[in-house]
């Protein structure tokens, strides 16, 4: 299991053999409340850091997600679509939302590690 | 516009954060857009039991005096005169080209005396509006006066124990009454389709209702949010999102609110603001109007989609819309070109680049449980 990585967005980053899961954390799944759809890009899909890859619609607004890092998308969570609500009950783990692979010379030095990210929420909360 | 410096708090601030109250500006006021629970839980609650909303940021307005009937007919196209004393009326001030400056309730509360709620957005601009129009009555901001409503299938019960005279009340009307020691104007009304109760209070007795009304387990605070997800399932408008000053009452689909004695044919025609184009809109109908929408998939819509047609012609706008939690689907209402306005219709609203099929139905989209005897 690799180390997961933060961005200033909120969402995180498990990457493994080049390949980064992402999904939202804790802290934004409570500022988004009640999830009920989530539109997520289509396998195959080049990604752009800064690209809008995905949005969260929850009963109050619809969340954009911007890819956190280049890649391409090779799996997304089919799940989601029929229980979006996971979202909320396991953002971390079950609610995860899509896969990218990395490309070779991937750069991660700007995001956090866990313990600076909880410094991030606490200033920013 | 007001800036963060002067941003109001209502009397029951401290209990909404208590509450875990999310606080955002609205209208000029800190409010909570939800508590702890989160919307779709407090919206379910007031389906299911009851609600409790801070609605204190609304106007409370008194108007007064000899000739009241008159003169506020020249404001909204209702028929004032027939209202009975403890009756109340759903109205809209109308612009002098037609269009609405606000939407309101009017409580006859004496034979020359009228109690008025508007949105707090526009209780500035009402204000001025009546003072303009009524220079001989006396027109009083009720500015120490809080407003709560406790709407659901179990307010009665709640109500009926502290005061049971309110039980009696039907649908739009009120009576002045007495809960635990504390005077106040009890309503049965409300902004959620379900049966409900507005209480209004002066802000001494506030917290101390509140209390009353909190003691009952059954009874729980609900934020804006799920009062907005409430309403539209309710097919209730918006003011400043469904209808506004552009929009007639007869292209936002509320015919029902011009009375009567108040179009042509009737006993008091026009002598409204805005009648001549209001009555036009009545008898050689609108080419646009106000509409709901049920929405395939799970996407919500939201205000501002494009709607288009099967040719991908845009016919209207959506202008509310979410996921409405009673039903589990999401919903909408917009204005379309009067052509695509009969229920049955399909039409796609635009969102993100995709087309979201949606259909036109009857509102409200959930059932209203006034209580009418």
């Amino acid at each position: 299991m690799g180390e997961t990585v933060y961005t200033k967005d909120h969402e995180w980053l498990v990457i493994v053999d080049g390949v980064a899961t992402i999904g939202v954390t804790e802290f934004a799944q409570e500022q988004l409340g009640d999830v009920v759809f989530v539109e997520l890009p289509d396998i195959g899909a080049l990604l752009t850091e800064g690209d809008e890859v995905a949005v969260i619609e929850s009963v109050k607004a619809a969340g954009e997600i911007n890819a956190p890092i280049n890649g391409t998308v090779v799996a997304v969570n089919e799940i989601l679509a029929d229980e979006p609500e996971l979202l909320n009950s396991s953002p971390e783990e079950g609610g995860w939302m899509f896969k990218v692979t990395l490309d070779e010379d991937y750069d991660i030095s700007e995001l956090m590690n866990k313990a600076e990210y909880q410094d991030y929420i606490a200033v920013n909360a | 516009m007001s800036n963060a410096s002067d941003v109001k708090h209502t009397k029951f601030y401290d209990y909404h954060v208590e509450a875990g109250g999310k606080m955002v500006p609205f209208a000029g006021y800190l409010m909570p857009v939800q508590y702890a629970g989160g919307i779709m839980q407090e919206h379910l609650h007031t389906r299911d039991k009851a609600g409790l909303f801070d609605v204190s940021h609304m106007g409370q307005v008194v108007v007064d005096g000899e000739g009241a009937v008159a003169a506020l007919e020249r404001l909204v196209p209702v028929d004032l005169e027939a209202l009975a004393i403890g009756q109340q009326t759903y109205a809209t001030f109308t612009s002098e080209a037609g269009g609405i400056l606000d939407d309101l309730i009017i409580t006859r509360w004496s034979e020359h005396c009228f109690f008025l709620v508007v949105n707090a957005a526009c209780k500035e601009q009402d204000i001025k509006h009546l003072r303009k129009y009524l220079g001989d009555l006396e027109v009083t901001y009720l500015s120490g006066q809080s407003l709560l409503a406790l709407q659901g299938p179990k307010a009665k019960d709640v109500i009926g124990e502290l005061t049971p005279e309110a039980n009696e009340l039907l649908f739009m009307n009120g009576f002045h009454t007495v809960i635990g020691g504390i005077e106040c104007y009890v309503t049965r009304s409300g902004y959620t389709g379900e049966d409900g109760f507005e209480i209004s209070v002066k802000d001494e007795n506030a917290l101390a209702l509140a209390d009353q009304l909190l003691a009952y387990d059954e009874v729980q605070w609900i934020g804006l949010g799920a009062r907005d997800s409430l309403r539209l399932e309710a097919g209730l408008c918006l003011y400043g999102h469904d209808m506004d000053v552009s929009k007639s009452p007869i292209e936002a689909g509320l015919n029902w609110s011009v009375s009567r004695s108040r179009r042509e044919g009737g006993s008091r025609p026009g002598g409204f603001l805005g009648s001549g184009q209001i009555l036009k809109h009545l008898a050689d109908g609108v080419a646009k109007k106000r509409v709901g929408f049920l929405i395939e998939g799970r996407a919500p819509v939201r205000e501002g989609a494009e709607i288009v047609d099967n040719q991908g012609n845009v016919v209207g706008v959506v202008t509310s819309g979410g996921f409405a939690p009673s039903l589990q689907i999401p919903i909408a209402m917009g204005y379309v070109n009067t052509e695509f306005c009969a229920v049955g219709t399909t039409l796609d609203a635009l969102v993100r680049g995709k087309n979201r099929p949606m259909t036109v139905v009857k509102m409200p989209m959930v059932p209203q449980r006034y209580f009418r005897g």
